[in-house]
């Protein structure tokens, strides 16, 4: 399996071997009930639905109610798709742990970053803005977005302010310092997108 | 904060007894240094002119006099490369950050010793 569906559940700092103290985020991960396999023949594609985070039957809508009894296993609030590793086999129903993962590998953490409302360039496109003091009027200002008479329009793209946060957004190449397999808890090096408490999932890395 | 990770910082904390040592105290750390491979004993000695933070993040500040220079180092409370810490003798010190030393050369950078109540 590729990756696990997790909940983001804040940082802290550990000492590693050399005595360095590193900063991780702690994530509970897992364990992931397999709910459906898609396969070549039916779907188009090889992949696997894990579900997360269990919630009562009475919440759930009958179709999906159906299909967590086909797999047999408890309402997840959480789902989604996996690609597995070469030939591996699971079947539906199966559960999937931080097992998968092993300490000191690369991982790409998905996850929906704190929203930040409306916001204007300097603090969402990182602009400069103007100066501050000498009578600088242009304080944090957009500036100039373009030429005139030609091409007598904006281009399109130009950064401007706007909404920002609450997008998702995948992190790349982060260490996984260390793994509690009796808790579910993967600690990865640095930070992760997302506040404290929402939900991520952390795959190995693409790029690794 | 979540009390997973609550629990996760409470794991390694040092005793009580380990990390009693006060501002202005003279102290004597005793930390692991690896060095190709091998690991040894390094003792960095001086006064504890400042403690900050709370719980595992929590560190403190080491400052002594080497070859004329002042040199301070800051270490992790409960880190487990600190194999022991020896308080020579404690100061009277009126505040909690002893920065002040910081600009006093020779006599003057001295703290006046504390007698402590025999217990």
């Amino acid at each position: 399996m590729q990756g696990l569906i997790g909940k983001k559940l804040g940082m802290t700092q550990i000492f590693d071997k050399d005595g360095a103290r590193i900063a991780v985020t702690v994530v509970e991960a897992g364990p992931c009930p397999v709910i459906q396999k898609k396969t070549k023949d039916v779907d188009g594609y090889e992949a696997v639905q894990l579900g997360f985070d269990e919630m009562k039957e009475s919440r759930v809508t009958k179709p999906m109610l159906g299909k967590f009894k086909k797999a047999g296993v408890a309402p997840c609030r959480f789902l989604a798709e996996f690609k597995m590793d070469e030939g591996e086999e699971v079947n539906e129903g199966d559960s999937v742990t931080t097992s998968i993962f092993e300490a000191d590998i690369f991982l790409d953490v998905v996850g929906v970053t704190k929203g930040r409302g409306f916001q204007g360039v300097v603090k969402r496109h990182n602009m400069a803005g103007g100066r501050m003091t000498h009578g600088g009027h242009s304080k944090r200002r957009v500036g100039s977005i373009g030429q005139c008479s030609y091409p007598a329009r904006v281009a399109k793209g130009q950064r401007m302010p706007g909404h920002m946060g609450a997008s998702r957004v995948s992190q790349q190449n982060l260490k996984l310092a260390e793994i509690r397999a009796e808790d579910n808890l993967l600690l990865i090096k640095g930070s992760i997108p997302g506040a404290n408490g929402s939900v991520v999932i952390v795959k190995k890395a693409l790029k690794k | 904060m979540n009390p997973v990770v609550a629990k996760l910082n409470r794991e390694n904390l040092k005793s009580e007894k380990e990390t009693s040592f006060d501002i202005g105290d003279n102290v004597r750390v005793h930390c692991k240094i690896k060095e190709g491979g091998k690991e040894r004993i390094q003792i960095f000695a001086g006064y504890v002119i400042a403690r900050d933070g709370v719980g595992n993040t929590e560190t403190f500040t080491v400052r002594r006099i080497s070859h004329g220079v002042g040199v301070e180092k800051v270490f992790p409370v409960h880190s487990p490369f600190i194999e022991k810490l020896e308080v020579q003798n404690s100061s009277y010190v009126r505040r909690a950050k002893l920065y002040f030393l910081r600009d006093r050369k020779g006599k003057k950078s001295r703290l006046r010793e504390r007698i402590k109540a025999r217990k």
